[in-house]
C-alpha cells in the first residue's frame, strides 16, 4: 500500500504552498483519477492517521475522483468502458485524456 | 465576518495550487533520466507480480547480450538474494532494500545511482518490487515500463490491475514453455485483456528457461534504445 507515501507526499505540497503563512488549512482538495494506481479508500485512511501533528491537522480531505475516459485522438470519438483501446472506426489507438491524475486541486486556508 | 460582502466567510481564503502531488518524486525521475540519456544508457522499469519471472528475464538477456553493457538495481522488501542472482549472471548490480515500501520510487534510485560504476553500460535495469500495484504509480527515470506477466497468473490479470499494463511499453509474456500444462490459459484471451487496457498492446511471449523468445526481447530493447539515441541526436541538433 503506497497510499502513506501519497498523503506524505501531499502534505509536504500542502507546506511548501502554505509557507509561513498565518492561517490554519480547513480544507484540501484533490483529484484521483481511476487508473493513477492510487485507491481513494486506502487515502483517505490513511491521511486520518498521517494528518495529526502535520499542518494539515484540522483540514478536511476532499477527493474528487476522476474516470478513465478513453478518446480517438483522430475522430475524438469516446471508447467505451472495457472496450478494446482502438477506435472502431479510424483504427487508431485510443489515448487517456483524464483519469491518470494525482492532483494537489486547491487548499482553503483560514486566515487569522 | 466578511469585510466585504458580509457573507461571513472572509476569514477563508481559497489557494489553487494544481499541483501534481508526487512533483518531487517527478523531479528526481528526470534527474534520473538526464542521468542516463547522457550516458546513451536506455533505463528499463521491469514491474510484474512476485514471481512472474522478472530475475529470470534478465538472466537470460545477461546470456544473449554482452553482460558488461548491463547494470541493474533489483528491488525487494528484504534480501539481497535478486541481486545476488543478478551478478552471478554478470550484471553489475545494486540490491535496494525497501522494507516495508511496496514499490521503487525516484529517490531510491537516484541514491542506488550515486556510486554505480556506469562505464560501458548501454542497459540499466530497474527490477521494481513484485506487485502489480503500487510501483505502476511512481516514474523512476526509466525509457520505457516492461511487465513481465507469465501465463501460470491467468488470462484476466490485466483486466484486473489495469494501471499497471495501460503504463506498459511491452508486456513479456513469460514462463511460455508452461502453457503445455495449462489448458485453460488460453494465448487470445490474453491477447485480448490486454487490448482493453494497453491502447498499443505490444507482446513478446519468452521462456527463459529455454530460452523461447529471449532474441525478439533483445531485438526489441536494442530497437528502442537506438530510437532513444536518434532522438536525444535530433535534440541536440535542434
Amino acid at each position: 500500500m503506497h497510499e502513506y507515501s501519497i498523503v506524505q507526499s501531499l502534505v509536504d505540497a500542502v507546506e511548501k504552498s502554505v509557507k509561513s503563512r498565518a492561517a490554519t488549512v480547513q480544507r484540501i482538495d484533490v483529484s484521483i483519477g481511476e487508473l493513477s494506481g492510487v485507491d481513494t479508500g486506502l487515502l483517505s485512511t490513511a491521511y486520518e492517521v498521517f494528518r495529526a501533528g502535520t499542518c494539515c491537522e484540522s483540514a478536511t480531505l476532499k477527493i474528487d475522483r476522476v474516470p478513465a475516459r478513453w478518446q480517438c485522438p483522430k475522430c475524438s470519438g469516446e471508447i467505451g468502458r472495457g472496450a478494446v483501446l482502438r477506435c472502431p472506426s479510424c483504427k487508431e489507438p485510443a489515448r487517456l485524456m483524464s483519469g491518470d491524475e494525482i492532483i494537489l486541486q486547491r487548499i482553503e486556508l483560514e486566515v487569522a | 465576518m466578511c469585510q466585504d460582502c458580509g457573507c461571513g466567510d472572509t476569514n477563508l481564503v481559497p489557494l489553487e495550487v494544481q499541483t501534481r502531488i508526487l512533483a518531487r518524486n517527478d523531479s528526481v525521475a528526470a534527474h534520473n533520466r538526464a542521468h542516463f540519456s547522457e550516458r546513451s544508457i536506455f533505463g528499463v522499469n521491469l514491474m510484474g507480480s512476485p514471481g512472474s519471472g522478472k530475475t529470470a528475464v534478465l538472466e537470460a538477456t545477461a546470456r544473449a547480450l554482452r553482460s558488461n553493457t548491463l547494470a541493474a538495481v533489483a528491488g525487494d522488501l528484504a534480501t539481497d538474494n535478486d541481486a545476488k542472482r543478478l551478478e552471478k549472471a554478470g550484471i553489475r548490480t545494486k540490491a535496494i532494500t525497501t522494507g516495508e515500501a511496496c514499490h521503487l520510487d525516484a529517490e531510491m534510485v537516484h541514491r542506488a545511482l550515486h556510486d554505480f560504476d556506469l562505464t560501458g553500460v548501454e542497459y540499466f535495469f530497474i527490477e521494481n518490487v513484485g506487485n502489480l500495484v503500487c510501483p505502476a504509480v511512481y516514474d523512476l527515470g526509466q525509457a520505457v515500463n516492461v511487465v513481465a506477466l507469465s501465463v501460470t497468473e491467468g488470462e484476466d490479470k490485466p483486466v484486473k490491475y489495469p494501471t499497471m499494463f495501460a503504463k506498459a511499453d511491452l508486456v513479456l509474456l513469460t514462463k511460455v514453455d508452461l502453457m503445455i500444462h495449462l489448458p485453460n490459459v488460453r494465448m487470445p484471451a490474453i491477447e485480448d485483456a490486454l487490448a482493453r487496457v494497453m491502447p498499443r498492446p505490444r507482446i513478446i511471449s519468452i521462456s527463459a528457461r529455454d530460452r523461447f523468445g529471449v532474441s525478439s526481447w533483445i531485438e526489441w530493447l536494442s530497437g528502442r534504445r537506438e530510437r532513444m539515441n536518434a532522438l536525444i541526436l535530433a535534440a541536440e541538433h535542434a
